[in-house]
């Protein structure tokens, strides 16, 4: 995938699975340690050792539809492609934190790509799923919570005219992180 | 910069809104948002969706999301339930996105070229 903001998407959509009432998602850029990290936190089912071992094999997958799941595999070699590293903590009934960090000026760092593209799919998509996210570029940031967003939109958080707006919002927020 | 005062607005004219209509939506647009469907950009798809339909004030559609149903080598797949009646389309990239919701949402005709089956 071209963009980290894919990955998480589609991480994100592991979280739901799951059955996630809630999903942390932090992007952690440091310009001087020259460093980027994403982690993708979640309250769901969890894994135990053995399913977690089998989650990083390409040719694990509890889906049904199709012999392969590749959503994790394909992060994990992403950040492993640069030098970096990928781990999962996880435990059943506990929820599962995914890490992956990247050498972030690496000729093969995938870019962060579309931050507003993918929160905007996610809110759209999942109303009932609690969803903190914040990007850090070294000492400037950016948070957006739906629980906060909740208290101004109520149950019209997931409109479509709602959803384009902050798409908008996003994007502006995540262009002015750039230096 | 967008405010969130203007969010505080939009919000109250989207509760007026929809506050005229009750019940549940008459046509679903479902995104196939698998690893597959967002590899071959389901992302861009479900955004268009979204996007055309806040601009053009339709109401009564809702857009939701299936994950992989094993039609992967033709993803983006998008259903459209309207009642009964459900449309496979294949490959529905932004452009195709559009055209059905000209063609298909609002008009009621569906565009037989990009359907598939499973
Ligand atoms: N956050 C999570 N919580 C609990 N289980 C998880 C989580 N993330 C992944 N898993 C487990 O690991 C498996 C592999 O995940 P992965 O995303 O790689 O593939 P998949 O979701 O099965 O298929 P796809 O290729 O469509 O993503 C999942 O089927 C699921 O059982
Ligand atoms: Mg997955």
């Amino acid at each position: 995938m071209e963009e980290l903001a894919l990955h998480i998407l589609d991480l994100v959509q592991n979280c739901v699975e799951a059955q996630a009432s809630w999903v942390y998602i932090r992007v952690a850029e440091d310009p001087a340690l020259n460093t980027l990290s994403v982690s993708i936190e979640d309250n769901g089912r969890g894994m135990n050792e053995e399913q977690q071992a089998r989650a990083i094999d390409p040719f694990y997958t509890t889906r049904t539809t199709r012999k392969v799941g590749l959503g994790i595999p394909l992060l994990k070699a992403a950040a492993e492609d640069t030098g970096g590293s990928f781990t999962i903590t996880s435990a059943p009934g506990r929820g599962t934190l995914i890490e992956a960090s990247f050498v972030r000026d690496h000729i093969d760092r995938v870019p962060v790509g579309n931050m507003a593209d993918t929160l905007s799919a996610l809110l759209a998509l999942h109303n009932n799923i609690e969803l903190r996210y914040e990007h850090v570029v070294g000492d400037r940031s950016f948070c957006l919570s739906t629980a906060v967003l909740r208290e101004i939109c109520g149950d019209e958080l997931s409109h479509p005219r709602i959803v384009s707006w902050l798409r908008s919002y996003i994007s502006e927020q995540e262009n002015s992180l750039e230096v | 910069m967008k405010s969130i005062e203007e969010l505080r607005r939009l919000r109250e004219e989207v509760r007026q809104m929809t506050k005229l209509r009750e019940g549940s939506p008459e046509i679903k647009i479902i995104v196939g948002m698998g690893t597959c469907g967002i590899a071959a950009g389901a992302r861009e798809t479900l955004n268009t969706f979204v996007q055309e339909v806040a601009e053009q004030s339709i109401e009564g559609v809702s857009v939701t999301q299936s994950g992989c149903v094993g039609l992967c080598d033709r993803e983006p797949i998008v259903e459209v339930q309207h009642g009964a009646e459900r449309t496979i389309y294949a490959r529905v990239t932004p452009e195709r996105a559009r055209r059905i919701v000209t063609e298909h949402i609002k008009g009621g005709r569906t565009i037989a070229e990009w359907i598939t089956r499973n």
